[in-house]
C-alpha cells in the first residue's frame, strides 16, 4: 500500500543555500513518526513545505498525498485534505475567542465535541471558552488550544512542532496522551523534534541533518545514535561526515 | 400617533438587534428620538433630562444628581428611517460629585441614503464622578451617510470616563470622530473607537487627551479595518503635564485590497515624571495568523473575516 504521504526528491534552495536537500521517504498512515535532528537541520522548514506555507512554496520534487500530488496546493487546500500543521510558537489573535479559533475548522462543531476536545488538551471548557487567544495566555495554555483545534478537526495527518517547547511537564504529559488520541482515531503524527523526551513517542524516526535524511528506522535504532551524536552535534552543517 | 411612534421605535431596535422589552423595565432610564421626535423617554431617581425639538434633531441637558449611582444602564436611541435627512443632537451633560452612570447608545440609519447625523456633547465630570457610554452604530449597506460624533469632556479629580464606539454593522459612509478631553488629578480616560471601513467609506478619528493633573490616567486606542477602497486616517493626541501622568495611545489598522491607512499618534510630555507610550501597527493580516486558521482549512476569506472581527470586537 502507497504511503499516505510521499516526498519524493524534495529540495529546498533559499539565497543558493540548499535548506532540504533531495528527500525521499514516506509516511503511512495512522503510524506515529518522529523527525529528530539538531537546530537548523531543516525539521521546521520541513513541516512548512508540507503544509505550503508562502516562504516554503519554490521547491524542487514533489510531495503526494493519498498518491496526488499536492504540490501546487494552497495552505487551505492541504489542510482540507486532511493535512494540518501545529506550530512551535503558535499565532495570536486579538479578540478572536477560543471558540471561535478552535471551531473553525472542527469536523464536529458541537459544544459537546469541542469541550471534550479541551479537556483531552487539559484545558477547563468553563474558563476558556470565550477567553481571547491573545497575548495574555501563556505559552503552555496557547499550545493546548492548538492541540485542541486539531483534535476537533479529526485530520488525516498532523505535524507537531516541536510539542514540547514552553510548557510544562504535566501539560507534555496531556500532549503524549493526545498523540495517542490521534492515533486511535487514524492520524498520522509526525513529531518534529530534538528532545528525546519527543522522540520516544514515535514508532519509526528520521535523523535530519542539514537538510538531509542521514538515518531512519525505529526509535531503538535512531535514540542511540541521537543520543550520542547530534545532541553535541559536532557534524553539525556536515552531513557528508557522519553519513550512514 | 402613539402606534406610529411604537412602530419606529419598534423597527429601530430590530435593526439594532436589541430586545426592545428592555424599554419595559421600570427600572431603567430610556430616551428615544427618530429624526427630531422624542418617541420615548422616561427618567428615574437621580436621573434629569430636558429635551428640546429643533427643527432637525434635538437638545438634551442630562445630568446625574450627586452620589446617585445608576444601578442599569440608561438606554438612548438615535436614529433615522427614511433616506435621506439630517438629525443633530445636541448634548449638555453633566455627571455631579461622586455620581455615576453607564449609558448603551444606539444610533440606527438602516436605509440612509443621503443622511447627516451630527453629535455635539459637551461632558463634564465632577469630582468623583464614573461615566461610560457605549455608542454602537448600525448602518445600511449604501453608506450614504456622513456622520459626526464631536465631543468635549472634562475630568474633575478623581473622576472615570470611558467611552466606546462601534461602527461594525453596515457600511460606515463617511464618519469624522472629533473628541477632546481635558483631565484632571487622579483622573481616568479611556476612549476607544472600533471601525469596520469598505467600499469607499472615509473613516477620520481625532481624540486627544490632556493630562493636566497629578496621576492622571488617559489610554486612546482605535481599532480599524479598511477593506475595498476605504480610507481611514487617526491622528490621536496624548499629552501630560503633571507628575505621574501616565498614558498610552494604541492604534492597529488591518488594510485589504486597496484600503488606505495612516495613523499619527502624538504623545507630548511636559513634565519630567509624567510618561506616556504609543503604539501603532498598521498593515495587511499576520501571515502566521491567517496560515494557521488556513491551515484548519479555512478560506483566505473566511480566516482573514475572522482574524479582522476579533481585532474589532
Amino acid at each position: 500500500m502507497a504511503p499516505l504521504l510521499e516526498i519524493k526528491n524534495l529540495s529546498l534552495t533559499f539565497d543558493g543555500k540548499k535548506i532540504l536537500n533531495k528527500l525521499h521517504f514516506g509516511f503511512d498512515a495512522g503510524k506515529i513518526y518522529a523527525i529528530v535532528g539538531p537546530n537548523g537541520a531543516g525539521k521546521s522548514t520541513f513541516s512548512s513545505v508540507v503544509m505550503g506555507l508562502s516562504d516554503y512554496r519554490e521547491i524542487e520534487g514533489d510531495i503526494l498525498f493519498q498518491g496526488q500530488s499536492i504540490r501546487h496546493e494552497s495552505v487551505d487546500q492541504r489542510a482540507q485534505k486532511g493535512i494540518t500543521l501545529a506550530w512551535q510558537e503558535p499565532a495570536r489573535y486579538e479578540g478572536v475567542r477560543m471558540i471561535d479559533f478552535v471551531r473553525a475548522g472542527a469536523a464536529d462543531p458541537s459544544d459537546t465535541r469541542i469541550k471534550d476536545a479541551l479537556q483531552q488538551a487539559g484545558l477547563d471548557p468553563e474558563r476558556y471558552w470565550n477567553r481571547a487567544v491573545d497575548k495574555t495566555l501563556s505559552g503552555g495554555e496557547r499550545k493546548k488550544i492548538e492541540l485542541a483545534s486539531i483534535l476537533v478537526m479529526q485530520p488525516a495527518l498532523v505535524m507537531l512542532d516541536e510539542p514540547d517547547s514552553g510548557i510544562d511537564v504535566d501539560s507534555l504529559s496531556r500532549i503524549f496522551e493526545a498523540i495517542k488520541i490521534f492515533q486511535r482515531q487514524g492520524t498520522t503524527v509526525v513529531l518534529i523534534t530534538h528532545s528525546l523526551t519527543v522522540l520516544k513517542q514515535a514508532e519509526y524516526a528520521f535523523l535530519m541533518c542539514c537538510g538531509e535524511i542521514v538515518d531512519q528506522g525505529p526509535i531503538d535504532k535512531i535514540n542511540p545514535y541521537f543520543e550520542r551524536k547530534c545532541l553535541i552535534c559536532p557534524h553539525k552543517n556536515q552531513p557528508e561526515i557522519y553519513r550512514i | 400617533m402613539k402606534d406610529l411612534h411604537q412602530q419606529a421605535v419598534l423597527e429601530l431596535y430590530r435593526h439594532a438587534d436589541q430586545n426592545v422589552d428592555v424599554l419595559n423595565d421600570a427600572a431603567v432610564a430610556h430616551l428615544i428620538v427618530h429624526n427630531n421626535k422624542v418617541l420615548g423617554a422616561r427618567l428615574i431617581d437621580g436621573l434629569e433630562c430636558d429635551v428640546e425639538e429643533l427643527s432637525d434633531g434635538i437638545k438634551a441637558a442630562l445630568r446625574v444628581r450627586a452620589n446617585h449611582v445608576i444601578a442599569k444602564p440608561v438606554q438612548i436611541c438615535f436614529g433615522l428611517l427614511p433616506q435621506k435627512g439630517i438629525q443633530r443632537i445636541l448634548m449638555q451633560i453633566v455627571i455631579e460629585k461622586n455620581a455615576a452612570v453607564d449609558i448603551v447608545a444606539h444610533c440606527i440609519f438602516p436605509n440612509a441614503v443621503d443622511i447627516q447625523h451630527i453629535m455635539d456633547a459637551n461632558i463634564r465630570l465632577n469630582e468623583g464622578a464614573r461615566y461610560s457610554y457605549f455608542e454602537k452604530h448600525v448602518h445600511g449597506q449604501n453608506g450614504g451617510i456622513k456622520v459626526y460624533p464631536k465631543a468635549e469632556v472634562h475630568l474633575a479629580p478623581r473622576s472615570r470616563f470611558k467611552t466606546e464606539f462601534e461602527l461594525i454593522k453596515g457600511r460606515v459612509g463617511e464618519i469624522h470622530i472629533d473628541y477632546q478631553a481635558h483631565c484632571d488629578e487622579e483622573s481616568t480616560l479611556d476612549m476607544l473607537a472600533r471601525i469596520n471601513g469598505r467600499g469607499d467609506d472615509v473613516i477620520t478619528v481625532r481624540e486627544a487627551g490632556h493630562l493636566a493633573g497629578a496621576h492622571a490616567r488617559g489610554v486612546l486606542t482605535s481599532k480599524i479595518a479598511v477593506r475595498d477602497q476605504a480610507r481611514a486616517e487617526i491622528f490621536n493626541k496624548l499629552t501630560a503635564s503633571a507628575p505621574y501622568a501616565r498614558g498610552h495611545v494604541d492604534c492597529k489598522e488591518i488594510v485589504q485590497d486597496q484600503g488606505r491607512a495612516a495613523a499619527v499618534p502624538i504623545v507630548e510630555v511636559r513634565h519630567p515624571k509624567a510618561h506616556i507610550t504609543h503604539e501603532a501597527a498598521i498593515g495587511s493580516v499576520d501571515n502566521k495568523q491567517l496560515e494557521t486558521l488556513m491551515s484548519r482549512g479555512l478560506s483566505e476569506d473566511d480566516a482573514v473575516e475572522l482574524i479582522i472581527n476579533g481585532l474589532l470586537r
